[in-house]
């Protein structure tokens, strides 16, 4: 039967005030179905207090096989993180 | 037994969910994928949940050394009370889900008004198990619309299922003598009352989901007297088996 069924990316969201976490993917007829079965699969055991489902032929993923030009360029730009500031000892938590 | 009334009348209530859970627990490992597999064994777990709460009650009315799970798996056939409705095997997922929905818009409009019994006990696991009832509902009438107005071939299992399942609905309104007699106390609901909502609900997801109402007028019963269909034995058989095979025995 789910043969026939899209696909359908499951995001959860475990507690108010965080955001919603990717959890896992399953198959369902319609988006009504989608999230029941996201109910049943990944929060019976309490573990979510919002789902969202995104029909996953919605999502356009970057390609692996251009994973040089798009990450690698970064790697060297350590100076892109902004860690070579002096702190006064005054300022906590940053 | 002092309060034996009481007694069967928990044992009606909780009867139609052991039975039901049983049939929906046949259900694990082979459902017909994997989402709704678990989704009809989530059911069957809510379903022995609530169970339980009503035999342990049970149990205690009893007054003697007999234990929830004596109640559970060591009556005869005559012994159980449930509604033939619950017990009808799981012909096929359109039968599945037909007989849940069945059950389920009854099952809702009960706990709401027991809710109101005057038996403390009673009115707090109504109160609990709403929730879980109210999405078992949802759930239920979901996959009816779904199949009905589905496909041609979804649609023609699904009316099949309803007829099939229709001669069962009346008996959900008959009141044994321990619902007359806990009605007066004001402990238990009367199902009588029931009976104009239900079907007024049934009706209308059956129309939304493109289906026909049937017709037929002719109804079975005898579940809530211990007569039950010819499928109960099969289904005590493997629901006993393990207390019948070894006695006692616990894990």
């Amino acid at each position: 039967m789910s043969k026939n069924w899209p696909l359908w990316e499951i995001f959860v969201r475990s507690k108010n005030g965080l955001e919603h976490r990717h959890f896992g993917s399953l198959h369902a007829a319609d988006a009504e179905m989608a999230l029941e079965n996201a109910r049943d699969v990944y929060t019976r055991r309490n573990e979510g207090v919002s789902i969202w489902v995104v029909e996953s032929k919605n999502i356009t993923a970057s390609n692996p096989e251009h994973n040089g030009e798009m990450f690698e360029p970064a790697q060297d730009k350590v100076y892109r993180h902004p860690t070579f500031y002096d702190l006064p000892d005054e300022v906590k938590h940053m | 037994m002092k309060n034996e009334n009481l007694y069967n009348y928990i044992l009606g209530i909780a009867d139609n969910s052991l039975i039901l859970g049983q049939r929906l627990g046949e259900l694990t490992g082979h459902g017909p994928s994997l989402e709704t597999d678990i989704a009809c064994t989530n059911i069957s777990l809510d379903l022995f949940g609530q169970v339980r709460s009503y035999f342990q009650y049970a149990a205690k009315i009893a007054g003697d050394d007999r234990t929830e799970d004596d109640i559970a798996m060591l009556r005869k056939e005559r012994d159980y009370k449930n509604v033939l409705l619950v017990e009808q095997p799981n012909t096929n997922f359109a039968y599945t889900m037909a007989r849940q929905f069945l059950f389920d818009v009854y099952h809702l409009a009960f706990l709401s008004e027991l809710q109101k019994s005057t038996d403390l006990t009673l009115s707090a696991i109504a109160n609990k198990c709403i929730k879980e009832v109210s999405y078992h509902e949802r759930f239920s009438s979901d996959w009816i619309k779904r199949l009905g107005d589905g496909t041609e071939e979804s649609k023609v299992k699904m009316q099949e299922a309803i007829d099939g399942l229709w001669t069962y609905t009346d008996e959900l309104f008959h009141q044994t003598e321990a619902d007359k007699a806990m009605v007066a106390e004001g402990i238990g609901v009367d199902v009588t009352k029931l009976k104009d909502a239900y079907y007024a609900r049934v009706n209308e997801i059956l129309e939304e989901a493109t289906l026909e109402i049937p017709e037929s007028k002719w109804f079975q019963k005898g579940g809530k007297e211990g007569i039950h269909t010819e499928h109960m034995g099969y289904l005590l058989a493997e629901l006993q088996y393990m207390q019948r095979a070894y006695p006692n025995m616990e894990w």
